[in-house]
């Protein structure tokens, strides 16, 4: 057995199902490898998709997402991608071919120090420098990337090394690690401390992050604020944990959030935190959220906690494990009049709201195009309730953060790092992952264009997720900011006219649905997610729209 | 604010980069650092000194805490610890200065450790703060070379029950 042979068996164990990737000379053993196996491949455009992709498969499976790639400039190539997973806590395995073992450090052709180049954005990462350490490595990686707080880990193996003979093949029961021991369970203390805080709160709230995605902990959670009547609101992260008409749900914080949920967090006397990095764009006032108001904290990680700001009572821990211990505990509570003045908040901004798109879509704004978000509405009230709406980076992501109405899909976005291309390879990937689920990618001319070659990866495999531009032919986010901050001094934000994506869906054998105006969304719509065959839906939106 | 981080890493490759690249990317402090390996072959000892606010310092265990190659951290404050650190000096002496510098070894406890006609090597080991000090002495002495360690250091020993 080679060293590549080993690898995939490791794969096998593993369970994995399919791994996203791009082969060059330094990856071909394990390419070959893995020919001799069940195990999926899907060879996608540029190395960075891959890991997005890998993303997407992990976010929908829970399990850890694999990538395959060659060294040097494929390695390189999958750094922004690595380092989105990590920014969102995403489970992952990347394995790097790599040159010669004996010329390394030589500067040989398509050599490149990938486990120095990606350390402060991967959990861990290996370099194998010996064909026996191969079980024991991936056994290690595979539990570091999807215990504790999630993330990609990194294992380069020189081509030499995945040639070499392996006299036996044990893969470890388990991994070994003397300094790896994440906590699962939260301290009882603390946890009971959290309950006697609830107990004596007159205006309590839960502000849900990505961590309870992570954690498989959605329906604790749910279950938890039910049974206690306590408001919700979430960061971008965190959306899809709640159903946006959850009666206790009051939408997302920060500072593309709903005013009503920003206000819920301003007035509350008791913040819970849950798997919520208290980041800048959530909470921009860190200190403000400590201020006369009683703040827990709950993170699998610990340092996290106390990171941007000092929680009164720290609680460490899986979030499922946490809640699981929350729902045994019994308290009085009545939060009623909270809730009334919540509810009222809410009303208010929701039928501001409606006044607003109807004053655009009556087309009173004096806007071209369509409105993108009577747009949005439309598009996710149309897709199936489980369905997976992946927004991409830039207006549109919050255009749809704020307007996307989930029941009991999921929502996916490049929350932590905000990587412009990621939603059509992550749609990818959460399409593989499941294949009964609708899954629609949201992106915006700029963004599509930085992925747009995955179209053929799609068409290829026959990967049927859908593909929605927001077409203003400007870098709408930057335009806006300059539009506030330079006022209207525009620099370097037209993309032109081209691509005609018309012609782009003939040329990958796709059908092409357009809007244009208000007039038919619901419509062109309807027959877009119908439509058994891949498709691009183009929205024309005009670029002083500004999100 | 300072602290001293008694860090016990596994002894591979690349881990003091994987540590002090941690430093770097979170714009913490390293005021002072030394390795050494420990009487387990596979384990590596680093005294790190550090300053800055209680939440920065905080942050530093946590985050040393958080690496994967990290065995152990323990923080203290100095004056919880014995320290020492090392420190050689080469000066240029002449006759007029000869007696003189002898005379703030003889007193600060420093050793010559090498000489010639013009050249001689100091060496002193004390805690940093009197390193320094007869460091201070040599203003008006031709220094040729300095080289000083990291500060190294252990816990003052209490007796516990």
């Amino acid at each position: 057995m080679t060293g590549a042979d080993a690898i995939v068996k490791c794969l096998e164990q593993e369970h994995v199902e399919v791994v996203f990737g791009y082969p060059g000379v330094a990856i071909t053993p394990f390419y070959n490898s893995i020919l001799s196996t069940d195990i999926r491949t899907i060879l996608v455009r540029q190395e960075q998709n891959a890991a997005h992709a890998a993303s997407g498969y992990a976010r929908i499976t829970g399990r850890t997402g694999v990538v395959a790639v060659t060294s040097g400039p494929g390695a390189e190539n999958l750094i922004t991608g690595i380092a989105t997973a990590f920014a969102d806590s995403i489970p992952m395995v990347c394995i790097t071919g790599q040159v010669d073992s004996k010329l390394m450090g030589s500067d040989v052709f398509q050599e490149a120090d990938i486990s120095g180049a990606v350390e402060s954005f991967v959990k861990y990462s290996y370099i194998v420098r010996d064909a026996k350490d191969i079980p024991r490595i991936f056994k290690e990686a595979f539990h570091i990337a999807a215990t504790g707080r999630k993330g990609p880990v990194l294992i380069d193996i020189p081509i030499d090394i995945q040639e070499d003979n392996l006299n036996k093949f044990v893969y470890p029961e388990d991994a070994k690690m003397r300094t790896y021991k994440p906590t699962v369970q939260g301290h009882i203390v603390q946890i009971k401390k959290v309950i006697r805080e609830l107990s004596k709160a007159k205006r309590p709230i839960l502000c849900v992050g990505g961590g309870v995605h992570l954690s498989g902990a959605k329906d604790e959670v749910i279950a938890f604020v039910e049974k206690n009547r306590i408001p919700v609101v979430c960061t971008m992260m965190g959306l899809s944990v709640m159903p946006t008409h959850h009666p206790l749900f009051y939408g997302m914080v920060g500072n593309n959030g709903q005013a009503y949920g920003n206000r819920a967090m301003n007035q509350a006397d008791m913040i819970v935190m849950v798997g919520a990095r208290v980041a800048d764009r959530s909470i921009s006032q860190p200190d403000l959220i400590t201020e006369n108001k009683v703040l827990v904290h709950i993170d699998v990680d610990p340092a996290e906690i106390g990171k941007n700001t000092q929680p009164a009572i720290p609680l460490v821990g899986d979030i499922g494990s946490i809640f699981k211990n929350f729902n045994e505990l019994e308290y009085e509570s009545d939060y009623s009049e909270w809730v009334d003045v919540l509810n009222k908040y809410r009303t208010e901004g929701e039928n501001r709201k409606s006044a607003a798109l109807k004053m655009a879509v009556t087309n009173q704004s004096r806007m071209q195009g369509a409105d993108p978000v009577a747009f949005i509405r439309t598009l996710s009230l149309a897709m199936e309730e489980d369905a997976v709406y992946v927004a991409d980076v830039g207006q549109n992501q919050l255009w749809s953060c704020a307007n996307c109405v989930i029941r009991k899909g999921r929502f996916m976005t490049s929350g932590g790092m905000g990587t412009m291309g990621y939603a059509i390879p992550a749609a990818m990937g959460a399409k593989i992952a499941d294949p009964s689920r609708q899954v629609v990618a949201v992106c915006g001319d700029g963004g599509f264009q930085m992925v747009m070659m995955e179209l053929g990866t799609m068409r290829q495999y026959d990967i049927q997720a859908k593909v929605v531009v927001i077409r203003n032919k400007v870098l709408g986010l930057v335009r806006q900011y300059q539009h506030y901050h330079y006022h209207d001094h525009f620099s370097v934000i037209d993309l032109g006219d081209y691509p005609r994506i018309d012609r782009l869906t003939e040329a990958y054998d796709m059908h092409y649905y357009k809007v244009e105006d208000n007039q038919n969304i619901r419509k062109v719509v309807d027959a877009f997610l119908d439509d058994p065959v891949s498709s691009i839906l183009e929205v024309f939106i005009d670029p002083n729209e500004t999100a | 604010m300072k602290k001293i981080y008694s860090v016990f890493v596994e002894n591979r490759a690349g881990v003091l980069c994987k540590v002090a690249g941690l430093f770097w990317r979170r714009c913490f402090n390293i005021d002072s650092l030394a390795v050494g390996e420990t009487d387990d072959k596979t384990v590596s000892h680093m005294i790190i000194v550090s300053s800055g606010e209680k939440n920065t310092l905080e942050q530093i265990e946590k985050q040393l805490n958080k690496k994967l190659d990290v065995i152990k951290v323990k923080t203290y404050d100095e004056q919880d610890t014995v320290c020492r650190e090392l420190m050689m000096i080469k000066v240029k002496y002449n006759r007029s200065n000869r007696r003189d510098i002898m005379e703030n070894c003889s007193i600060m406890g420093a050793q010559i450790i090498d000489m010639s006609g013009s050249f001689m090597t100091i060496q002193i080991c004390d805690t940093p703060e009197r390193v320094q000090m007869f460091l201070n002495t040599f203003r008006t002495i031709s220094i040729v070379e300095i080289t000083r360690t990291g500060t190294l250091a252990v816990p003052k020993c209490i007796e516990t029950q």
